[in-house]
């Protein structure tokens, strides 16, 4: 199988599994007990106007029929209204994705670069680089977001007063002001990242330094810098990238707890606060764009191990 | 240079040890050779016998643990007590190794052709563009059919001769002096391990590159072979010619190897095993290694016998040496 047809194959396969999510994201919310517009009524809606908000929302449908009216509708770029402001959820989506993809993608950047550096110095360092950063781990992986972020606000923004404890301004009012409040936020979700990440990449680093071929590569005259950047790292890449796929999902969870905390109006917030609300479009709205961005770093993180592995796309043991 | 006079690349006294809860093994004691311009050297010995760390110690490839003696000379120069930086200089220039297993030497995520540009560019100061084209032409030179659609290809998509013969390319890159190639074959098909033997062969005689060439096969010596070193248990026993090893061994343990492989021995000969066991290098006997394997041991073995001989007809270490006496008695 050549890189193309792996890539094409890959594409097509992911065009089933957004539909599954779709299915999913909609059952979920249906399966739920007790009647959404019920709840969003209150004890003193009459049967009158539960059967009138029932027919507005279209719950009085057959299931299938709301769903591919729903599913319609996204195909459309049409997210529903929300419940409460009775706004189209997809305008709402295209204020609150670029909050939540902004506090990731930075979280994932900086963990990778400090994951990526610390690790790779790891395998190769001495025992007390060894040492300090498995402590760093140990940190890393075990004290819980929120927590983290507590105590960060704590420190930089109660105490030193740095930084603004939480609020958001977009990045196109106020670029610097936009910065200003995301370190925190960002510092929260990447510190469990970056161990994560160090530790797989620390891991994966050490076993290509142990192959046979760093022999062969010293009987080469290869010095020590190609040795590890060159065929080290690159061997260990695949490895690291898939890592940083899954933990990828990871980080959209603790979005949510972040957001929340930090008051960052993202996607994450916004199921948080709708499903207090029973505002069930809404939290649909909101699953639907988390778990599709899940989905597409998935669909990217397996096209970037291809290619920096020849060896997957043409099926080969590694 | 040095090529043309004196050895391309002389062991002197070599030692070895690496240490285990036994106490040091010595894996190489006290081996003193010399493999000139042109020849390919055959080193042989069973498994375990320490062939691989002589030819690790010659690199300077050995772990830091090892405790190393003597000298390794190549050119002027004691290798052993050459700083890894000069090492890595020399490594891969003007000595190179070639290891048992093509599918583990190569990178697995490089491309073939990179790999032997690889070793261009770390001790020629060429641009991409022309380690490149060298890279191509030394791949043409090693046998590989359509050298320029496999450069940029991944080890995995070929077989382990053309690996190997990648491997090799690499290894011949910068037209070094001195070729280690430890068990170049073992790892391969019998029919391409003969077609590997021809391609050292060719490249030595056009480029008059010194081949160690390490194996356990007797049948890969009789091939390509020049001289023969043969090893037992950390130490040379004999050194001669290929014809001389084959028609005349003069050490026991030499003679015991030869019969033991199949179709060398007189027609009808049985495949005899050399009784007893090869012995515990982190306490090995005194004096000669062989002796308590060996047929005609006498007090004497217990005194290590010197590496003794003349060019015509070898050299042994052994106080009872075989044909020599056979042939002089002929004669
Ligand atoms: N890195 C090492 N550490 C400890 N012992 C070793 C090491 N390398 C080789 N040895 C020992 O040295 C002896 C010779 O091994 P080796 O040189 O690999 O033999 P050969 O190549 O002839 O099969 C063996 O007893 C082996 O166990
Ligand atoms: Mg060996």
């Amino acid at each position: 199988m050549t890189r193309l047809t792996f890539v094409v194959r890959r594409l097509l396969l992911t065009i089933p599994v957004l539909w599954v999510m779709t299915l999913f994201v909609f059952m979920i919310l249906r399966l739920i007990p007790g009647d959404p517009v019920r709840t969003m009524l209150g004890f003193r809606a009459t049967p009158e106007n539960v059967a009138v908000a029932r027919h507005q929302l279209g719950l009085d449908e057959p299931l299938w029929r709301q769903y591919v009216g729903w599913l319609g509708g996204l195909l459309h770029g049409d997210l529903g209204n929300d419940l409460i402001s009775h706004a189209p959820l997809s305008e709402l989506m295209s204020q609150r994705l670029p909050v939540t993809l902004e506090l990731t993608v930075l979280s994932m950047l900086l963990a990778i670069v400090i994951g990526v550096t610390l690790g790779a110095w790891a395998a190769v360092g001495s025992r007390r680089v060894r040492s300090l950063t498995d402590g760093a781990v140990v940190l890393g992986v075990s004290i819980p977001d929120f927590w983290l972020g507590i105590m960060l606000v704590l420190l930089f923004a109660a105490t030193l007063g740095w930084l603004p404890p939480s609020g958001y301004v977009p990045f196109s009012d106020d670029p610097a002001g936009n910065l200003r409040y995301m370190v925190l936020p960002v510092a929260t979700l990447a510190g469990a990242e970056a161990a994560y990440i160090l530790r797989t990449t620390r891991g994966a680093m050490e076993s290509v330094l142990q192959r046979p071929s760093m022999t062969y590569l010293r009987a080469k005259g290869i010095g020590p810098f190609r040795m590890v950047a060159g065929h080290g790292l690159r061997n260990a890449a695949p490895t690291v990238v898939t890592v940083i796929g899954i933990q990828f999902g990871v980080l959209l969870g603790g979005a949510i707890v972040v957001e929340t905390l930090f008051g960052l109006p993202g996607v994450g917030r916004l199921i948080v606060t709708s499903i207090n609300q029973r505002n069930y479009p809404a939290v649909q709205a909101g699953v639907l764009a988390v778990a599709t961005l899940f989905v597409l770093v998935s669909l990217a993180v397996d096209l970037v191990v291809a290619w920096l592995d020849p060896r997957v796309a043409d099926g080969v043991g590694t | 240079m040095t090529r043309t006079t004196g050895p391309a690349l002389a062991l002197d006294d070599l030692r070895v040890s690496f240490p285990s809860a036994q106490g040091p093994v010595s894996a190489v004691d006290g081996v003193s050779l010399e493999l000139r311009p042109d020849e390919i050297l055959g080193l042989v010995g069973e498994s375990g016998c320490g062939k691989s760390t002589l030819a690790n110690a010659a690199m300077g490839l050995l772990p830091e643990s090892a405790e190393v003696s003597g000298a390794v000379r190549l050119g002027d120069r004691d290798l052993t007590i050459l700083a890894e930086r000069d090492l890595r200089r020399i490594r891969g220039d003007e000595i190179a190794m070639v290891f048992q297993d093509p599918s583990t030497s190569l990178d697995p995520v490089w491309t073939v052709g990179d790999q032997v540009a690889e070793t261009i560019r770390a001790h020629r100061d060429v641009s991409r563009r022309e380690a490149k084209a060298r890279a191509l032409k030394l791949m043409r030179e090693v046998g590989i059919p359509s050298a320029e659609q496999r450069y940029g290809e991944p080890p995995h998509r070929m077989s382990g001769g053309m690996k190997q013969r990648i491997v090799i390319a690499a290894a011949l890159a910068n037209d070094p002096a001195v070729l280690i190639a430890d068990e170049p074959t073992t790892a391969l098909d019998v029919t391409i391990q003969a077609q590997i033997l021809q391609l050292l062969d060719g490249l030595r005689q056009r480029r008059g590159t010194a081949v160690l060439l390490i194996t356990h096969d007797l049948g890969v010596v009789a091939q390509v072979c020049d001289r023969v070193a043969v090893m037992y248990a950390g130490q040379l026993v004999e050194v001669a010619t290929t014809e001389q090893i084959f028609s005349h061994p003069a050490h026991p343990y030499t003679e015991a190897l030869l019969r033991a492989v199949p179709g060398t021995g007189e027609p009808g000969a049985e495949l005899t095993v050399i009784p007893g066991q090869v012995p515990d290098l982190a306490a090995p006997p005194v004096g000669c290694r062989f002796a308590p394997r060996c047929p005609f041991a006498t007090e004497e073995c217990s005194i290590r016998p010197p590496l003794e001989g003349d060019e015509a007809h070898g050299a042994v270490a052994c106080w009872h040496p075989r044909s020599r006496d056979r042939e002089v008695t002929a004669r």
